[in-house]
């Protein structure tokens, strides 16, 4: 099977730019595709359910432009982006501690998955209690979604390093240090790197979410109000822009990591 | 070689016996191992599968320490760390994947802290001389199996070790592949100088490769029987139709048939 594969010849890659442009195409399409049935989806349940995406995005651009939406964006990417880097430094803390130690690691995993699993809106009203009203219980909220994800893949990340790479390491009389930086960091860095993204939409949901109640600020709470109002066309507008904006980021670290992922693949 | 009866590392009166885990028993893997390697020799290690080959070789590298028993090289003990000097290639693919050819190749030498300079005139020779030059800027995933092994074989090439240690390199590769990668081996070998000690458990390629052959028991693993193939310097793989290498296929065979059936026999 796989003789003829070890004799010599690498399998021939195609050049990147056309991979590149082949996968631009593809995403090109299923967006398209997207629209379309969005568009028809409008057509079949009335634009008082579902508004066009035409119209939605004439809305969107009607809030985005209108006086008081810079502080609500403000207010939101402060406390996003605040909890974001709260759950990335504590997260990686953590899940690096964990990886380098597998006792702890055997005792905090289950304990961790458990928390992963609660619904996490059950204890916003404790949340509300420690942290008040302000922008500190939304960054709360947000670092308790984005933490466990970051945490637990980090963790994993470190302990499934293969272990001939540090045999490699001592037999080439690497320091611990050298070893640490040299091999672990890399071989563990695309798992890591799927934690942040994984972590980077949590985070996101936790921040809205938090917004959403006890809050007078932000894009969370011009949801809720919308919603209270029944102003259809907004709810769809600003739930648009999370999609794109969420998307976007999301994509960008997903390349990041098959950027860094060059392991061999099972099967070849 | 003029050197051959110079002893380059030896090992007295060796034993590793791993502690016992839990309720288990202390297993005795190893020994004990009195083996003197002459400088500049081929010598291979066959035994029974479970005989403590590939422990030997993590002994004699340093990579773990013996319950009993010392280790010289080069007139000095090898005691906690693989002295300079030694290179090891592991059994498993060792190479890194988030570097390419070129930079797995000039990894250890870069770490002996070499010159960039220097790394790069003994990359590119090694590289050469195995042929691998064209692959330099592949990512070991892009490389089949028999090509990563050969990266990792480069990698320790290129520090120029005076004794290298090989644990079944091949060991994951077809039949065809192994006969000439045996063959590689062997010009390598007369081109470095360097003593070598292959661990293997294929009579075919230790009575190919090696100068003197040491045969092992069942664990726990000793030397019974040490074969001197008497084969010229200059060699290849066409040995193999020489009636001399049936013979000593057939004498190490008859030394290892029993011990084979008692390893079987353990392990039922």
């Amino acid at each position: 099977m796989r003789a003829a594969a070890d004799v010599d010849v690498p399998v021939p890659a195609s050049p990147p730019a056309v991979r590149r442009a082949g996968r631009l195409g593809d995403s090109a399409l299923v967006l398209l595709g997207l629209l379309a049935l969005w568009q028809f989806g409008s057509w079949v349940v009335g634009a008082a359910v579902l508004p066009a995406p035409a119209a939605t995005l004439a809305k969107l651009w009607a809030i985005m432009s209108s006086s008081d939406f810079g502080g609500h964006a403000w207010e939101t990417g402060r406390a996003f982006l605040s909890a974001l880097a709260i759950a990335f430094a504590a997260g990686l803390a953590i899940g690096l501690l964990l990886g380098a130690h597998r006792l702890s690691a055997e005792v905090a995993e289950p304990i961790l998955v458990a928390l992963y699993a609660i619904p996490k809106i059950t204890l916003y009203p404790i949340i509300l209690l420690l942290f008040g009203l302000g922008i500190s219980a939304k960054i709360a909220f947000g670092v308790i979604h984005g933490i466990v994800p970051v945490a637990v893949f980090t963790m994993a990340a470190v302990r499934n390093i293969r272990p001939v790479y540090l045999r490699a390491a001592r037999a080439m009389r690497l320091t611990p240090v050298q070893t640490a930086g040299r091999i672990m960091l890399p071989a563990a860095l695309p798992g890591i790197v799927s934690g942040l993204r994984i972590g980077f939409s949590l985070t996101l949901l936790g921040t809205l979410i938090g917004e959403m109640f006890a809050s007078q600020r932000g894009i969370g709470y011009l949801l809720v109000k919308a919603m209270e109002t029944n102003d259809v066309a907004t709810v769809v507008a600003l739930a648009t822009l999370l999609i794109v904006v969420a998307t976007i980021v999301s994509g960008a670290l997903l390349a990041l990591n098959r950027r860094l992922d060059r392991s061999p693949k099972p099967g070849r | 070689m003029g050197s051959s009866s110079t002893v380059q590392a030896s090992l007295s009166g060796v034993t590793r016996v791993y502690p016992a885990g839990g309720a288990g028993k202390p297993v005795h893997a190893l020994g004990p191992i009195d083996l003197e390697l002459r400088a500049g020799e081929f010598f291979s290690v066959v035994g029974p599968s479970g005989c403590g080959k590939s422990t030997l070789l993590d002994v004699m590298a340093g990579l773990a320490p013996p319950s009993s028993g010392t280790i010289a090289f080069e007139g000095k003990p090898v005691r906690g760390q693989v002295p300079d000097g030694i290179g090891v290639v592991f059994q498993e693919d060792a190479s890194f994947p988030w570097l390419t050819a070129y930079d797995n190749a000039a990894f250890a030498a870069r770490q002996a802290g070499l010159p960039e300079n220097e790394v790069r005139a003994r990359v590119e020779h090694t590289l050469s001389f195995m042929g691998l030059m064209p692959f330099a800027g592949a990512y070991p995933a892009q490389l089949s199996g028999g090509m990563r092994q050969r990266v990792c074989i480069a990698r320790t090439l290129v520090t120029r070790p005076r004794l290298l240690l090989l644990d079944e390199p091949f060991g994951a590769l077809d039949q065809q592949t192994r006969l000439l990668m045996g063959d590689e081996l062997l010009a390598l070998w007369r081109e470095t100088g360097a003593t070598v000690l292959l661990i293997t458990h294929s009579l075919d390629e230790a009575a190919l490769l090696s100068d003197r052959i040491g045969v092992m028991s069942a664990r726990p693993g000793t030397f019974i029987d040490l074969v001197e193939t008497g084969w010229p310097r200059e060699r290849d793989s066409r040995i193999v139709s020489r009636p001399e290498f049936g013979e000593l296929t057939g004498r190490i065979w008859a030394g290892l048939r029993d011990q084979s059936m008692r390893a079987l026999a353990a392990a039922r």
